[in-house]
């Protein structure tokens, strides 16, 4: 038998969640997300309250990855863009006010992804810079409205001090970027959305920053431990 | 410039180079994706497509699938060319793939019957 939250049980639910995220210590409640279990996941893109205005889609071109890894149907992120564009909503602000009931309507997803960038990009001190990518982002299942989860990331790479190869080549790709155009940033919202999603540190063949996040989001049905460990 | 990019993409291939298990092929996806938001004035469609193709031609070698939404995507490039054939085909090809994307890829196809 399913258990049906009557609407004003599922925004109580909600808001305690919400309140629940500011205590850290208190750990995930996958109530909801258990009870939903979306197969996939439409990836608006960022609301950027960074100055840096490339962070919407230095960002957007990094989350269909880790989310496609941990198994779950991850839509074209750059085709939803364009296609939402095509219909009237010209950005991230306008897309994230967009009803749940149309998204769900016009791509038949099971959960819409809702990501917000509250830092982003490169700041130079007097004796070093720090490239830093920090974002939430909430999970929210389209037919119902619930929130299914939520997390936070926070990497950043302080340039200065360290060492090793890697830390070498970030740090000269930092001292590069300001005679340059690429988006150093970019590099570390790979670190920071895989984080966002597994909850975890990275191997260290991989990172490129240091950094939090988190909670991890549960496997979806294409992995092969969906079935075992959720 | 060929200095930096070289700067820029050692650490991807070093961290290819460790043994990590990947339920999909990735090849240059996301690159392209980025690239076409962070650089729009440097190929357009043609040269994305051809590095997807590329891809797509590894992939098979070693028999491993397309992440979700890849067939959709160089379906759109191929409708952003004018290859109408070849756009609709990736549109079935990824509802195949992944029947998660029904909905979205039918409504695409159908917009494609009508122009």
């Amino acid at each position: 038998m399913k258990i049906r939250l009557k609407r004003t049980e599922a925004a109580f639910l909600l808001a305690g969640l919400c309140l629940g995220g500011c205590i850290t210590a208190t750990p995930f409640d996958y109530q909801n997300f258990r009870q939903r279990r979306p197969r996939s996941i439409l990836v608006l893109p960022p609301v950027n309250q960074s100055t840096d205005t490339r962070g919407t889609y230095g960002y957007l071109s990094t989350v269909t990855q880790p989310l496609a890894e941990m198994g779950y149907y991850v839509f074209p992120v750059s085709l939803v863009d364009q296609f939402l564009k095509d219909n009237g909503l010209p950005g991230p602000a306008e897309m994230h006010q967009a009803p749940l009931r149309k998204l769900a309507e016009i791509f038949g997803a099971d959960a819409v992804l809702y990501i917000t960038l509250i830092e982003y990009g490169t700041k130079y001190y007097v004796l070093n810079s720090a490239v830093t990518c920090h974002a939430k982002a909430k999970l929210v299942d389209t037919k119902t409205g619930m929130l299914l989860w939520e997390g936070e990331t926070r990497a950043e790479k302080v340039s200065g001090g360290g060492g090793g190869l890697i830390d070498a080549l970030v740090q000269a790709t930092v001292s590069q970027v300001v005679s340059s155009s690429l988006d150093v940033a970019h590099m570390i919202s790979v670190d920071a959305n895989t984080m966002l999603f597994t909850g975890s540190g990275l191997p260290t063949y991989n990172a490129h920053a240091n950094g939090t996040g988190g909670p991890p989001l549960l496997y979806g049905p294409y992995h092969p431990e969906a079935q075992t460990t959720n | 410039m060929r200095k930096f990019a070289f700067v820029v993409f050692l650490p991807a291939l070093l961290s290819s180079c460790a043994p990590r298990q990947t339920l999909y092929f990735w090849g240059h996806y996301e690159e392209v994706l980025y690239r076409s938001y962070a650089k729009p004035g440097e190929g357009g469609p043609e040269k994305q497509i051809e590095k997807l193709e590329q891809d797509y031609q590894v992939a098979r070698s070693q028999q491993k699938p397309m992440p979700p939404g890849w067939h959709a995507n160089l379906g759109y490039l191929y409708y952003q060319t004018g290859k109408l054939d070849e756009a609709r085909q990736e549109f079935k090809t990824e509802k195949a793939a992944f029947p998660e994307s029904t909905v979205f890829m039918d409504r695409l196809l159908a917009k494609f019957q009508k122009s």
